[in-house]
């Protein structure tokens, strides 16, 4: 009963807002429509609408994965800093870090379900009812990694919500090794997905042991960036509160990732160029193209460009101290490693293809589309959930709220 | 004995429950077959009985679609046999008769098309160096000056990556060396495509196309009747010509006599022959993949 209520609660606090909520909410859904009607073709015509093709048999879908599993995984890593220095409002922090994650794994999925053949046949890869290739198949491990990944943030979002919904503290001995154990949990997933490319010796691109580093550092820049802004638009719009301090430090900690990122990356392509073997033509595709063929070039160096002055604007205390330019490099940096992972991560892996030919691939206007249904889809998730904990965290939305509502109805109606 | 089968049932029976309810959900509105189809288990987990039935059921969809006559065999590996291929280099003038006849009789869509062989145009300067190899050559005349060809199809790895990735086990190597792919099972993830060094894996991105008349009846479960989109296929070695004792469609149709085929377990076989008195070389064999496929210089 009082869970029909709090549904019916949560639902009047979904539908209500202003007029910028309404506009955003509408947009958003103008957005899923119109991937979902391009995602719908790909369903009756198969793959083929897509740009991929046997050589390049993996594109923009998957790297959309990489990088949610990057966004999702940073999301919570937050929560180690929060810890160790004390950050006040920890437990906002992380209950937003996973929510964000929440929502991340979901889009991730989705991802893999339009990206492959036979959507509906997913269930042969699970255990019991399918036949799992465990522990001998990556994928299988990343499914287990991500599934538990996503229960745990599941548990302990709405554990924390539940408990101040109904004004109560919440189970400390409970919680504190549930969010602990996200912590390497968060690390898991995004290794094992780099380790679903790393060790594939027919991609020399991807054959690197830096790869699962590089992923986690550039993963600690990309998803609090997304939590930087967050913070700042919850900070404006409702009662909860974070000190310019901790965007502050967050900003410093991510300096130091991507000063990481970069020196990895640095050291990447010494060993490329120096050492000059024929591993070189992926690279030289990605930053050069080949001949008249540089359909990835313009996104390799605008990813290099925004990165770099990301780091930047980070780097110097002036312009990390100042919010404008902070925000700026933290839009930067995302898109910088979005591209990263998006395009120039999987494109180079299979141009050339294993039989030295050459497909040129730019994601088609339908993958772009059901891209953009899929993105959509999550942020609109992400709002909602977003609202209804805003409503528990910081407006009193809790079960005295809903029974004084019930009550003062009824004595209406006698 | 008997119980043991009964446990088996049961335990079948439980391992189907959750995707029938998970199915009756989805498919609500599909024809029994559909659905018959949608819980198939992978193949290597059926018992003969069921196989007996699933190829029955194939047989007449696929007689019906195609207006012919059509065989499914699933006649499994025999023992004592693996095998293996050799390829001429010193021969092959690179005319694609292979790739057509495999086209032909494995099935291949037409539209969009599909190749399991692919021919690689090297420059004799180069040796075998894929960065300057060209598969889409086309002058009026081969051989053409400076150029030899190496066919490529699946090298039938003994320790293949494409096996190991596939999250579903819908790939493995059968016993007689074969590696298959369960077409029925196959979700279409690519992940084995990505894995092969070979190039060997083909996806079917659109709806597979073959002319009625045009289709081969004479089939295997595992190798070259019709697909569906979305699932992956390769080289099988003609499995359905092999098992039976016949020669795969590109050895019977090269007019250069280039390619060789036969029982790596049999000492007097023409493959044993070649590996005992030419002097063979694998494929990209820095990847440790072991290919049962071999080239050679015969001349
Ligand atoms: S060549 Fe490719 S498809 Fe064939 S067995 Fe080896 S890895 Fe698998
Ligand atoms: S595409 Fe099919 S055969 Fe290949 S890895 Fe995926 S499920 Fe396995």
């Amino acid at each position: 009963m009082s869970f029909l209520r709090f549904i019916n609660g949560s639902f009047k606090i979904i539908v209500n807002g202003g007029r910028v909520y309404y506009s955003c909410i509408f947009f958003l859904l103008v957005l899923i429509v119109w991937g979902a009607l391009g995602y719908y073709d790909q369903l009756q015509e198969g793959l083929i609408v897509t740009n991929m093709r046997d050589s390049v048999s993996w594109g923009f879908y998957i790297g959309n994965f990489t990088f949610l599993v990057g966004v999702a995984a940073a999301a919570v890593m937050l929560v180690i800093p929060a810890y160790i220095y004390d950050w006040k409002p920890i437990k906002e922090i992380v209950i937003f870090g996973e929510i964000l994650a929440i929502c991340a794994v979901i889009m991730c999925i989705a991802f893999i379900v339009v990206d492959i053949g036979e959507p509906l046949r997913f269930w042969h890869m699970l255990p019991i009812v399918g036949t799992m290739n465990f522990p001998s198949s990556i994928l299988s491990w990343d499914f287990f990694a991500l599934f538990t990944y996503f229960i745990l943030n599941l548990v302990i979002v709405t554990h924390l919500l539940y408990k101040q919904f109904h004004k109560k503290e919440y189970n400390k001995s409970f919680i504190l090794p549930l969010v602990l154990l996200s912590i390497p949990a968060a690390i898991a997933i995004h290794t094992v997905t780099a380790f679903l490319f790393n060790a594939l010796p027919a991609r020399p691109f991807w054959n690197s042991a830096l790869l699962a580093p590089r992923f986690l550092a550039s993963a600690f820049c990309s998803g609090p960036a997304i939590l930087i802004l967050l913070f700042q638009v919850l900070r404006k719009t409702t009662k909860f509160e974070i000190k310019d301090e901790v965007i502050f430090t967050i900003a410093e900690l991510m300096v130091y990732a991507m000063f990481i990122y970069l020196f990895f990356t640095v050291s990447e392509l010494f060993k490329e160029f120096y050492s000059d073997t024929e591993h070189l033509v992926y690279w030289e595709y990605l930053l050069l193209g080949v001949e008249k063929n540089r359909e990835i070039v313009f996104y390799s160096w605008s990813s290099i460009a925004m990165g770099f002055t990301a780091f930047l604007l980070f780097l110097i205390p002036k312009t990390r101290k100042n919010l404008l330019t902070l925000n700026i490099g933290a839009v930067l940096i995302y898109f910088s490693v979005y591209m990263e992972k998006g395009i120039t991560l999987i494109i180079p892996g299979f141009t050339p293809d294993s039989l030295g030919q050459y497909l040129f691939y730019v994601p088609s206007d339908i993958e772009i589309r059901t891209a953009v249904m899929i993105f959509s889809g999550g942020a609109l998730l992400f709002t909602f959930i977003s609202k209804i904990s805003i409503a528990i965290l910081f407006e009193g939305f809790s079960i005295d709220s809903l029974q004084k509502k019930s009550v003062e109805s009824n004595t209406q109606t006698v | 004995m008997q119980k043991k089968e009964k446990n088996n049932s049961r335990r079948n029976f439980l391992k189907k429950l959750p995707v029938l309810a998970l199915g009756t959900v989805a498919l609500a509105g599909c024809s029994s077959e559909e659905l018959d189809e949608f819980f198939q288990q992978n193949f290597r987990t059926l018992s003969k009985a069921e196989k007996n039935d699933i190829v029955k059921n194939l047989e007449k969809k696929y007689s019906e679609k195609y207006g012919k006559e059509f065989v499914v065999s699933d006649k499994p590996a025999t023992e004592g046999i693996l095998f293996g291929y050799a390829l001429d280099l010193s021969r092959c003038i690179g005319c694609r008769k292979c790739v057509y006849a495999c086209v032909e009789e494995n099935n291949q869509s037409r539209e969009p098309q599909v190749h399991w062989i692919q021919v690689l145009r090297m420059e004799n300067e180069k040796g075998i160096d894929v960065h300057y190899a060209n598969v889409h050559y086309n002058p009026d005349l081969v051989p053409e000056k400076g150029h030899f060809y190496m066919p490529v199809a699946c090298q039938q790895c003994r320790n293949p990556q494409c096996t190991t990735v596939c999250p579903t086990k819908a790939t493995w190597q059968t016993e007689d060396g074969i590696v298959v792919v369960d077409y029925n099972w196959c979700i279409g993830c690519r992940y084995c495509m990505a894995a092969c060094p070979y190039g060997a894996r083909h996806f079917n991105w659109g709806e597979p196309n073959i002319p009625d008349e045009e289709v081969n009846p004479i089939t295997h479960y595992l190798g070259n009747r019709p697909r569906t989109k979305g699932v992956v296929e390769k080289c099988t070695f003609c499995i359905q010509r092999v098992r039976d004792g016949k020669y795969p469609s590109c050895v019977e149709i090269c007019p250069t006599g280039s390619r060789k085929f036969g029982n790596l377990l049999d000492p007097d076989s023409e493959i044993r022959y070649i590996l005992e008195n030419k002097r063979v070389l694998v494929f990209k064999e820095e990847l440790n993949t072991q290919p049962k496929f071999y080239y050679f210089f015969g001349v």
